[in-house]
């Protein structure tokens, strides 16, 4: 029971809830704030995460300049996206990005990427600095119910630090001039333009904005695991993400940090609570093998999303009287 | 039938409204007539839908500081030739000039920074943001709507000033009440107000509304027709598209009547009330529909 318990305290704060944590307050800028569909955050992470490893392992530039070239990348990114696609309907932006998240995973496993890339087999070894940067001594922290490794709290103090600092950026900016712009472009784009708003500068400057936090985001999973590999970056984050945004309310400054808890708590806790059962034959292993539990966790998951929905549609932060209204 | 061609001509809101004689009195009242001083040109302007020909404007001119009304049978294209006008569309040839500049291929929030701000026939309130929010929004020349600037917030003291002109144009409209509410909240009247009073917002030199009291209650139509005529008095142009012929009558400085896409008649309100050619825009021999001035009127 106690390990059931902190499996899931651990899940909560672990480094991959504040990983997501940030790549989904990128992605609440694009759909939450501006209303763009971006069905391909995950693409964002890639390039994110490559920047890093490719630039250390494959070109042997500091770390430092790495993380900077994940940046440029997705940039660079989010302008191919967003220029051709942000002047016209909303679904070209969709079909484009859930395109750019599949292409750019089977472009970087690629035999042609290998030179750079390693392909399927990944890059690994490359965040030492990051590792060495880290002023805690080298033991295991006990924290009463659970137990992080110096290593893990390090990578968990620095990527919950991004996500506070996320949050502090995406406060002033919504709280700004520039965030009711885009929020005006979110309910209206004519609306915008017929007031002398550039639109199409403004989505684009979410788009980016947004990209770029998503490669923050995918570079520290690849400093988590110090290893990078294409097939980390499936489509199924992308919607993890969604999850993770809808859950915690849309549109709300902490709606993806406490949906990204929640989310990854959840998540723990049914995965340890199954193995559990399993393990001491409650369940039989003919009807739940430990290779299921996996799979089965997600779907409490989607069913989990499927009663909020119903019951609860603006998430859990979100503003229901918002959610009432007759948006035509 | 009668009854209603009675109306059209019967309308004298014409010398009820106080016109000046102003600088139109010697304007020849024909389609295309030149004016003294325009500040639209229009010339071949021609949009098709298909194989319907919207709007075919061979030439228009629209007097500055004065209120313009676009009259015609719905489908008539006043709000296709207010979309090509605007930028929101492409028309398929033709140009036009606004205070001289040609505005061909401009986007069209280019063309409300220069000083050409329209509404929209559909309301279209930003349903999400409150109706403080929506008028703020319109205020042009915002360094907080820069990325760095918006960060730092170096705009504090500029957005006060904005709050407090968004402030008096919520009184003006009678939207006080509403300042903190949500757009989606209010009535269909209400945000075509907000929509009136956000477009000011920008600081038009030229305003083209879409039937701007479609939906407002008549007193309130009254007074804001006494504030259409404020902005005029103050140097504004205005063009408006309006189905009610009392209203038309009472407040146009210069009337056009569309028929088919096209300039069928224009004049001051005297004039137009007696062209054949308006009354049988309206009554249906051009268009085969009399709804539009019953609708028009109820
Ligand atoms: N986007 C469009 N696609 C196809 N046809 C259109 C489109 N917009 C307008 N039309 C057609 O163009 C013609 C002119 O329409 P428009 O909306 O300009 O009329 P209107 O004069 O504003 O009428 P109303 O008084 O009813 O508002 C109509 O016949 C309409 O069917
Ligand atoms: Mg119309």
């Amino acid at each position: 029971m106690m390990k059931i318990l902190s499996d899931a305290i651990a899940g909560m704060l672990g480094p991959e809830a504040a990983i997501y944590a940030l790549a989904a307050i990128g992605l609440n800028i694009h759909f939450g704030y501006t209303g763009l569909l971006n069905f391909g955050q995950v693409a964002f992470m890639l390039v994110g995460a490559y920047g890093l490893a490719a630039g250390v392992v494959t070109f042997g530039l500091p770390f430092w300049a790495g993380i900077l070239i994940g940046i440029a990348c997705a940039v660079v990114l989010a302008l191919i996206l967003g220029i051709p696609t942000l002047r016209l309907r909303g679904d070209y932006l969709a079909i484009a990005t859930i395109a750019a998240g599949e292409v750019l995973r089977y472009v970087y496993r690629s035999g042609y990427a290998e030179p750079v890339t390693n392909g399927v087999f990944g890059l690994r070894q490359f965040a030492d600095p990051f590792y060495a940067m880290s002023p805690l001594p080298d033991h295991d922290f006990d924290l009463g119910i659970t137990t992080f490794s110096a290593r893990n709290l390090w990578v968990m103090i620095v990527s919950w630090s991004l996500v506070a600092l996320a949050c502090a950026l995406v406060y002033l900016l919504i709280h700004s001039p520039w965030g009711r712009v885009l929020r005006a472009v979110r309910e209206d784009e004519l609306a915008a333009r017929s007031l002398g708003k550039n639109v199409y500068g403004f989505k684009l400057q979410s788009l980016v904005l947004g990209g770029v936090l998503g490669a923050i985001a995918g570079a520290l999973l690849a400093i988590n695991t110090q290893s990078a590999y294409p097939d980390t970056y499936d489509p199924k984050v992308t919607f993890y993400l969604y999850a993770i945004v809808i859950l915690g309310g849309a549109a709300r400054v902490l709606g993806p940090v406490l949906g990204s808890l929640i989310f990854w708590l959840i998540l723990a806790f049914l995965g340890s609570f199954l193995r559990a059962a399993s393990d001491a034959g409650v369940i039989p292993a003919e009807v739940l093998g430990s290779s299921a539990i996996g799979a089965l966790v997600i779907a409490f998951v989607g069913l989990g999303l499927l009663l909020l929905m119903v019951f609860r549609p603006s998430g859990i932060l979100g503003n229901s009287k918002e959610m009432r209204l007759d948006v035509r | 039938m009668s009854d209603n061609a009675a109306r059209v001509r019967s309308t004298d809101g014409g010398e009820a409204g106080g016109h000046r004689p102003g600088p139109l009195a010697t304007v020849p009242a024909e389609p295309g007539s030149a004016k003294p001083d325009p500040i639209l040109v229009v010339d071949h302007l021609t949009k098709s839908f298909g194989g319907l020909r919207a709007v075919r404007v061979d030439h228009l001119e629209v007097q500055r500081g004065t209120i313009t009304a676009l009259i015609g049978p719905n489908g008539a294209g006043k709000s296709t030739f207010f979309n090509q006008v605007s930028g929101f569309d492409r028309p398929d040839s033709g140009g036009w000039t606004f205070e001289g500049h040609p505005l061909a291929g401009k986007p069209a929030y280019q063309i409300a920074r220069m000083g050409m701000v329209r509404t929209f026939q559909l309301t279209k309130a930003l349903m999400r943001l409150t109706a403080l929010e929506n008028l703020m929004l319109g205020a042009t020349g915002q360094s907080g709507e820069r990325f760095l600037p918006a960060i730092v917030r170096s705009w504090r003291s500029q957005e006060k000033d904005v709050q407090r002109r968004a402030e008096e144009l919520l009184d003006r409209f009678n939207l006080t009440r509403m300042r903190d509410e949500f757009a989606g909240s209010m009535s269909g009247g209400q945000r075509k107000l907000l929509e009136m009073a956000r477009a000011l917002m920008v600081h038009p030199t030229m305003i083209m509304l879409d039937e701007p009291m479609s939906g407002v209650n008549p007193a309130l139509t009254q007074s804001l027709l006494g504030h259409i005529q404020a902005l005029r008095d103050d140097g504004m142009t205005i063009i408006l598209v309006e189905h009610d012929m009392d209203v038309v009558m009472g407040i146009s400085d210069w009337v056009v009547c569309f028929a088919e896409g096209e300039v069928i008649a224009e004049g001051r309100p005297r004039d137009i009330q007696s062209t054949q050619a308006v009354i049988d825009a309206y009554l249906g021999s051009r268009t085969g529909d009399q709804h539009d001035v019953l609708e028009a009127e109820q």
